[in-house]
């Protein structure tokens, strides 16, 4: 994985001072709330419900044991003792005092983290695929462009007072893990006809109240002219987003306003300009010097058929959490390992210290050098021997981390809700528990099959309830908290916005309506179909049929 | 107002005009309405000429007359409001303008550093902002990752020994 440079190190160090003079003038009332508060957001500081809450960069979603070690210290000594892994492969903590905001940063920066730009009117962290250098799948890493990004997006100093927030994803393979087109940018690796590696820009996607699919900004962007592209979108926002109302500031409005077309001649007029001065040119050979830190572990030569794997199947357990949590891995005899962070009765992505401590131990002990954290809000073992597998599930299940969910319908994301959250008009969390005790057999979750099921407490989505096969969207109606559900939607390559189902349900009817949505999935179902397949195929009308029965039931 | 130029603190030569006042002589600021109005009077004068911007107002509306220009005030209405870094940016870069870029309205201590280096070289301030604490804001982060119009060498170019 990247490691810091004497430049890199400084940076973050010197960072965390400029913060600490920023925290100390708030303190001491030079500064007022209102200056302070996008000079904290750019630290990844929120002022939540009932306290602040610290968003801590997991840049592409890599984290080393030694990081996670740090991440449960930070836990115990300046939080209650847990973190929270977010959609954006960021870690949240609630409980910070902000006081103790520039010594947390501090730490962070012994271990090469930061909390830079995680939130704030500025790009924000960059993500990606979390199965990037593990999968057979991909093109290339896209680790290393994402680092690139990373680089040139901290502390752009045109770029630091946006008009809103700017979210770039980076992925390399067809089947979409890292939503690209729900963000704002979104860098594709691909191959264009001559066989050249290259990238293929979109822009414009986004949730919130107004959610749109990402649009094509170019087809085939050169290796070294990313930059250059990249800046390019970002001038033209800066300088012609609207900044008159908060809701209408984001790039999909713009680019949806002006139109694609319109969007794409103002970039390239821009982009011929960088590109013509060149200083933004990123030579081949800081390319392969920063993929040279992404390079793979040294695998071992292995038969990709393992006696003990094969054999600890035989483990009903086992052999669940196999079928939905292990994929295949690019080496033969690895594999990619999920770790599920939805445990029946648990809060989505949360994570105690105990637990991060012990995951750093177990990868000490396995020979793992990363572990991943998804957008999904669970944790990834990149890179595992399938003979290790069993002992690998055996400790994950001491630690109770083994539940056999990823992709499953209690695998569900979810926003921290009106638990914690100064923006949400309903609780999410309690929503997600009792839809994962409910849906709590796993026979039956097997045989439902792929289900993504996304819960937001507001309309500001960080739940991504539009990208849900079924997403909940939670109201306040008068002061009593609904939820509104949606079909239909998906964050991966086959992009689709949820569309509403019609009047919300009260806090006791929602699961019974989720419910009665599967079971109607199930009746209908085809072989091999997907929930999603179904509602593209039948559409709506059956599902709306069922879902409201009760409420009829009720109303005669 | 206190001026800050070129890090140190200066004297503001420039009168600034309404639009319907009658033209002072000396060095004079008008906005870009009052530009448009009178171009050929104020370029004709034989006194330096400032045009201020508003934050929506870009600075290619001034099209080939940015060079007959000295002085380009460009407004933070507040200072969330981040139009006029890629507005500076634009002048030095695009437009190649090389006279003074100036900051006036509502900005902060912590923007000066990304202002300067975005081709700012004049700051309206309020008092409690001195050209010390202007060098100290520049000094807080000793380099950086992106080129921009200040043309100070990056850490991809540091690394290369550039």
């Amino acid at each position: 994985m990247y490691r810091y440079d004497e430049f890199d190190a400084a940076f973050v160090k010197e960072r965390t001072e400029q913060f600490r003079y920023q925290v100390e003038r708030r303190l001491k009332g030079e500064l007022t709330e209102d200056q302070f508060k996008p000079l904290r957001l750019m630290n990844g500081l929120y002022l939540q419900l009932h306290a602040y809450m610290l968003r801590i960069a997991v840049p592409y979603g890599t984290l080393s044991a030694k990081q996670l070690r740090m991440l449960a210290h930070i836990a115990r000594t300046y939080d209650k003792g847990y973190g929270h892994f977010t959609t954006r492969q960021n870690i949240q903590f609630n409980w910070p005092k902000l006081k103790d905001v520039p010594d947390i940063l501090a730490d962070l920066a012994t271990v090469e983290m930061h909390a830079l730009q995680t939130s704030g009117n500025c790009i924000r962290n960059v993500t990606a695929d979390q199965f990037a250098g593990a999968t057979a799948e991909e093109i290339e890493d896209p680790r290393p462009l994402a680092e690139i990004i990373r680089q040139w997006s901290s502390l752009h100093p045109e770029f630091v007072f946006l008009a809103r927030k700017f979210k770039i994803a980076v992925g390399a393979t067809p089947h979409d893990r890292a939503a690209l087109k729900y963000h704002d940018m979104a860098v594709e690796i691909v191959k264009n006809e001559a066989g050249e590696t290259g990238y293929r820009v979109l822009a414009g996607g986004g949730m919130g109240r107004t959610p749109y699919i990402a649009h094509m900004m170019r087809e085939f962007v050169k290796r070294e002219d990313i930059l250059a592209y990249l800046e390019a979108v970002l001038r033209v926002y800066n300088q012609d987003s609207r900044r008159d109302n908060i809701h209408k500031q984001r790039i999909k409005i713009l680019i949806n306003t002006i139109g694609p077309e319109e969007m794409r001649q103002r970039v390239l007029r821009e982009f011929e300009e960088i590109r013509a001065a060149g200083t933004l040119q990123l030579p081949a050979e800081e390319l392969a010097r920063i993929a040279a830190y992404f390079a793979p572990p040294a695998f071992e030569t292995l038969d990709d058929h393992s006696p003990e794997f094969e054999a600890a199947l035989q483990d009903d357990d086992f052999a669940d959490w196999t079928a939905s949590n292990v994929h295949r891995h690019r080496a033969p005899g690895y594999a990619i390992a999920t770790i599920s962070l939805k445990p029946v009765g648990g809060v989505p992505g949360d994570c105690s210290h105990v637990q991060l401590d012990a995951l750093a131990d177990l990868m000490d002990r396995f020979g793992m050098t990363e572990i991943r954290v998804s957008h999904e809000q669970n944790l990834v073992l990149p890179h595992v021997r399938k003979k290790d597998l069993p002992a690998v599930f055996a400790r994950l299940r001491e630690l109770g981390l083994a539940t056999a969910n990823a992709g499953l319908v209690t695998d569900v994301i979810c926003c921290p809700g009106l638990d914690y959250c100064d923006l949400a008009n309903a609780r999410s969390i309690p929503v997600a528990q009792k839809i994962a005790e409910r849906f709590a057999d796993l026979d039956r979750q097997h045989d439902i099959g792929e289900l993504k099921i996304k819960i937001s407490g507001c309309i500001n989505a960080c739940g991504h309830h539009h990208a849900g096969h079924i997403g909940i969207l939670g109201v306040d109606k008068k002061g009593v908290e609904f939820y509104q559900l949606l079909l239909g939607g998906s964050g991966a390559e086959d992009a689709s916005i949820g569309q509403i189902m019609g009047p919300g349900f009260g806090e006791h009817e929602i699961v019974d309506a989720v419910e009665r949505v599967i079971d109607t999935y199930l009746k209908l179902r085809t072989n091999g179909e997907r929930f999603l397949d179904t509602y593209r195929r039948v559409g709506m009308e059956p599902f709306k049929n069922m879902a409201y029965q009760e409420q009829l039931y009720a109303a005669h | 107002m206190p001026l800050i130029k070129a890090g140190t603190a200066a004297a503001d030569p420039y009168a600034a005009v309404a639009d319907e006042a009658p033209l002072p002589e000396g060095p004079t600021v008008v906005s870009l309405t009052r530009f448009r109005k009178d171009r050929d009077t104020l370029l004709a004068r034989n006194t330096p000429l400032g045009v201020r911007l508003k934050s929506d107002e870009s600075p290619e509306a001034l099209g080939e007359d940015v060079a007959r220009l000295s002085l380009i005030v460009l407004e933070f209405p507040k200072f969330r409001d981040g139009r006029a870094f890629s507005w500076a940016r634009m002048l030095r870069t695009r437009l190649r303008f090389t006279g003074e870029i100036r900051a006036t309205g509502d900005f902060l201590y912590d923007q000066l550093s990304y202002m300067t280096r975005v081709g700012f070289d004049a700051f309206e301030v309020p008092e409690t902002i001195t050209p010390e604490l202007y060098r100290r804001a520049l000094g807080e982060m000793s380099n950086v990752y992106q080129p921009s119009a200040d043309g100070r060498k990056t850490i991809r170019e540091l690394r290369a020994g550039k």
